[in-house]
């Protein structure tokens, strides 16, 4: 085979570059093994490259996980499986959606625990304001909706 | 917020709350930061699951024997180091003469497992620097670094002679290494077992 | 020579910092009045000398001096002109020079623009300016000069090819002059505290600044991730990394900031809590800082560092920060506020924004740092990405995104949302229906996510142009600053709506074609027709013709290139792009397969450009609302009172 571009494969083949990557493999026939593909290759992070997914990663890992993952869908493997295959051999870092485990339980809770908190917090406030304006202030309709602006 | 109006002690506390909150961040920046300088963390090193796991069958074609594989199967009962590269792959070419050294000491059976490569190129690069590897297997499809959790070559790992992986070392391996982290490994492993072949 | 003068024009500028610390802190402590005559003589000076240091390395740059270290690490003799300038920003050390520069260009436009506050104040705010340029100059010099000499070789190592983009020219600075503008709201937050006197003319002068270092902040980040969508090839336009969550968290900061200044302004409440989102907006980006520069995350964006300069930033964070908030902890709770408000009150709903804006801070936050500590107490390693902020993001600014649209016609002290609820009831229903309508019949089906985030993007634009509607119908005067703010909320109705609608239904093929094959794509057939070679300045490449068409009509035709830098030689990918108002069509060149056969990833990305086009209608608000009138006035109406803030007096 000869090929007109030769240099680029060369070149692309040293495994740290910044370009994107395109997968090569051939698409599932089934739309819906394919969807799901296509959605694990996002959830799945490079283990070798800055911070990208291995959907995004031309590094050589990258491919040879894209090539692991399809034939795991292709074997009917299911989502939870593939993960569980991908951890034991990378750890929890290769996956972009932290498994809830004790470690991450407060990572996970974070966002109601900050909103619940911060709102309480903001409503202890008015509560407290909104007594300040019964005692005696008179209350007077300012102005009206947004002239003031902010 | 709370601070708003009170002059009372929970306000003047909870002024403080941010300092606090801050001052916690601050140490464990400090903490982070000393252990990168001292090379007690790598950021960037991932540690393998599968130490003190049995270690990921392998069945691959040999590179430099037509038609004959290299499995694992064969291993069992003695212990073996198992070096992933490729010539691609410019730290495997700083620690190949870690390597022979390693061959010539005689102490342990390396396996090595040629990643994604270009087979003539492999084979060539053997011949030219020397074969350290008492079997080389050709992984073109990534099949076996896959199973190993290998993300960057040179890897290598020591398995036991009961089949467990006990240590893996990231990046170029030098003699200092070698002495440091696998010998040892190898000492406390044969002991138990007197008159091992290792 | 010319290094030369630029390295002694810092140190110059060093103690021109140091001039501008003694005079201006200690002045206005020890009351010395001719000691404030010299602050804004160091001002002036500072700035010149950073100035001649910048001009000295971009001069170094552009002749090609291979003798600088700096300079033969980031650039080349092919490198075309205008990427030598941006060169100059392209590494650590230079673009710790521009942080410096623009540090430097903020501290001289207070002092020059700040004519109405009293003296001691302008002095102990310039003062602590000047602290900042000091520390950051003293780190520049001490462990990241630009200027160091090394034995020259022929030719340089090239910039990174990433950064040869015509985007990346303008997008430091922009980022840049956002990030250190937040250090000109600290200034003035930690010089009310000096002084122990807070009130609504405070305000009234934090705001401008404040807005101003908020709409670079904006531009920054807009330009960020469009260059991160074209450039990088991805097509993704934000990829929750910890280097843009560290522009991001500054920005959500600001921008409760500037909300709760309004509220200082105009009733002289929530004012401890202004200045603790002062000092926070600052500690955030220089968190932000250290993050990128200290090597203790993983990412795209990352400057190559070494744990001394980490250390040396952490000492600088924790002087700032820890200083700040003692300051804080112990005047805080000397300041109080009169007044109050009724449950439902323009203050409360700005109160809860500022709990939901800092809540997703705080999401950001720990998302970013927990996979860090994680790894430095060995707890395990863990990636936290985009899967897990599409969720968690969501639980703060969903009922964000609601309570801005009422809460823009809420009045201050007690609102009467009667009136008005009726009424925006009608618009939700509408923008509802409308979404529902328009998603049908564009792409067949919606989610319910979908349709909650096209509903509440749709009704926030029609609650935010009803506002001045409703004043140009009565032909009430519009001031500016209701305008902006009216334009910066619409803009985040459309942002909301190009998320939403971009994340819901773009379409995403990895194929494989040969010149003379084509491939359907959402309707549109893209054709590969051939493939030639191109050359730039200083790399080669390949570039493909591609033409799309729809409905037998062609729509657009693309060249996405692959190009090889000659120095690096990484390759890099330079995707074609069809705009439109409605979808952007994009293709990336992969890889070569065979003789002609290249693979390809083809993207179809419906209202990707509401994103930006929303980013950039906040930053015009943004830029509305400081034109406003009382800002301009104050400056001739309050001759400096001596010794204080001047009395409060509210417009």
């Amino acid at each position: 085979m000869k090929l007109r571009y030769g240099w680029l494969l060369v070149i692309a083949s040293l495994w740290f570059s910044l370009a994107s990557a395109v997968d090569t493999q051939e698409a599932f026939t089934d739309p819906v093994k394919q969807a799901r593909y296509e959605a694990m290759t996002h959830e799945l992070r490079c283990p070798k490259c800055q911070n990208n997914s291995i959907a995004d990663s031309d590094a050589g890992i990258a491919s040879n996980l894209r090539v692991q993952l399809k034939a795991l869908i292709a074997a009917g493997k299911s989502d939870e499986e593939i993960r569980a295959y991908m951890t034991a051999r990378y750890s929890d870092f290769v996956l972009y959606n932290p498994p809830v485990t004790p470690r991450t339980y407060l990572l996970w809770a974070s966002p109601l625990l900050l909103v619940l908190g911060g709102l309480g917090l903001a409503a202890r406030s008015i509560v407290k304001r909104a007594r300040m304006i019964d005692d005696g202030e008179a209350i007077e309709d300012s102005d009206s909706a947004t002239e003031q602006g902010s | 917020m709370t601070t708003e109006t009170s002059q009372s002690g929970s306000g003047r506390f909870s002024a403080f709350v941010p300092v606090l909150l801050f001052a916690v961040l601050l140490i464990v920046f400090a903490i982070t930061l000393i252990k990168i300088g001292s090379n007690r963390l790598d950021i960037r090193e991932i540690k393998s699951p599968l130490i003190g796991k049995p270690v990921p069958a392998f069945d691959l074609p040999s590179l430099n024997q037509p038609g004959a594989r290299v499995s694992n199967a064969g291993l069992s009962g003695r212990a073996y180091v198992v070096n992933v590269w490729g010539t691609w792959c410019p730290e495997c070419r700083a620690e190949h003469e870690t390597l022979l050294r390693i061959a010539k000491d005689g102490q342990v059976s390396l396996i090595g497992i040629d990643w994604s490569d270009d087979a003539q190129l492999a084979q060539r690069w053997l011949q030219q620097l020397g074969n350290p590897y008492e079997q080389v297997a050709s992984d073109v499809e990534g099949q076996a670094a896959v199973d190993f959790g290998v993300y960057g070559a040179p890897e290598t790992f020591l398995v036991s002679a009961d089949g467990v992986v006990l240590h893996k070392h990231l990046g170029a391996l030098s003699w200092e290494d070698w002495q440091k982290e696998f010998v040892p490994l190898m000492v406390a492993a044969a002991k138990p077992v007197a008159g091992s072949s290792l | 020579m010319i290094p030369e003068i630029g390295h002694l024009a810092l140190i110059l500028a060093l103690v021109m910092a140091g001039l501008l610390v003694f005079f201006g802190l200690l002045g206005a402590w020890l009351e010395k009045v001719t000691w404030l005559a010299v602050v804004p003589f160091a001002v002036a000076g500072q700035w010149i000398f950073v100035a001649t240091g910048f001009g000295c390395l971009t001069y170094a740059f552009v002749v090609h001096d291979f003798s600088v270290a700096y300079v033969a690490d980031n650039s080349n003799l092919q490198l075309p002109l205008l990427y030598r300038i941006a060169g100059v920003w392209g590494a650590h050390e230079g673009s710790l020079l521009l942080w410096i520069l623009i540090l430097a260009t903020w501290t001289l436009a207070v002092s020059r623009l700040s004519g109405g506050l009293p003296d001691r104040f302008r002095a102990r705010v310039l003062g602590v300016l000047g602290l900042i340029g000091f520390s950051f100059l003293s780190f520049l010099l001490s462990t990241s000069s630009p200027f160091l000499r090394r034995v020259p070789v022929p030719d340089g190592a090239d910039l990174n090819p990433l950064l040869q983009d015509p985007a990346l020219a303008i997008h430091p600075p922009m980022l840049y002059a956002g990030y250190v503008g937040t250090s000109v709201a600290f200034a003035f937050a930690v010089a009310a505290m000096l002084e122990g006197r807070l009130d609504a003319s405070w305000a009234r002068w934090t705001r401008p600044w404040t807005t101003i270092a908020w709409v670079f902040l904006t531009c920054g980040i807009a330009l960020g991730s469009w260059w991160a969508y074209y450039v990088l090839g991805w097509g993704g336009w934000w990829f929750w990394d910890a280097v843009e969550n560290a522009s991001f968290m500054p920005w959500l900061a600001s921008t409760a900031l500037i909300h709760s200044l309004a509220v200082t302004e105009k009733r002289g409440l929530f004012k401890s809590w202004t200045l603790l989102l002062a000092v926070s907006a600052f500690s955030l980006s220089l968190l932000g800082t250290f993050l990128v520069r200290s090597g203790v995350v993983v990412s795209v964006h990352a400057f190559a560092s070494d744990p001394s300069r980490g250390i040396f930033i952490l000492a600088l964070l924790g002087f700032f920060i820890l200083g700040s908030l003692l300051l804080y902890a112990w005047r805080a709770p000397t300041l109080g506020s009169e007044g109050g408000f009724a449950l439902v009150s323009r203050e409360s709903f700005l109160l809860m924004n500022n709990a939901l804006l800092l809540a997703s801070a705080g999401v950001v936050l720990l998302g970013t740092l927990m996979p860090m500590f994680m790894d430095a107490f060995s707890l395990g390693k863990i990636s936290v990405g985009p899967p897990f902020y599409n969720v968690a993001f969501l639980v703060p600014t969903l009922p964000l995104i609601l309570l801005v649209g009422v809460g823009m016609h809420a009045s201050w002290k007690q609102a009467h949302l009667q009136r008005v609820g009726m009424r925006l009831a009608v618009f939700f229903a509408v923008a509802a229906v409308l979404s529902v309508a328009a998603l049908a019949v564009a792409y067949g089906s919606f989610s319910v996510m979908t349709l909650l985030g096209c509903a509440l993007g749709l009704f926030i634009v029609v609650s935010s142009l009803s506002v001045p509607w409703k004043k140009i119908r009565h032909r009430e005067t519009l001031s500016r600053s209701v305008l902006g703010m009216c334009i910066a909320h619409m803009g985040l109705g459309i942002f909301a709506l190009g998320v939403t609608v971009a994340q819901s239904y773009k379409i995403e093929k990895d194929i494989s074609l040969a010149p003379g094959e084509s491939y359907l794509l959402a309707g549109y057939r893209f054709s590969f027709e051939s493939l030639h070679d191109v050359t730039g300045a200083n790399w080669d490449g390949v570039e493909a013709k591609m033409v799309i068409s729809a409905a037998d009509r062609r729509v657009a035709v693309l060249y996405p290139q692959k190009r090889v830098y000659r120095v690096q030689r990484n390759p890099m990918t330079q995707a074609g792009i069809s705009v439109g108002p409605t979808r952007d069509l994009f293709v990336a060149l992969g890889e070569q397969l065979g003789e002609e056969r290249w693979s390809m990833r083809l993207q179809y990305k419906p209202f990707i450009r509401f994103i930006w086009i929303g980013a950039l209608a906040m930053a015009i608000g943004g830029l509305i609302s400081v034109t406003d009138r009382r800002y301009r006035r104050p400056a001739a109406k309050n001759p400096g009172l001596p010794g204080g803030l001047g009395v409060a007096h509210d417009n």
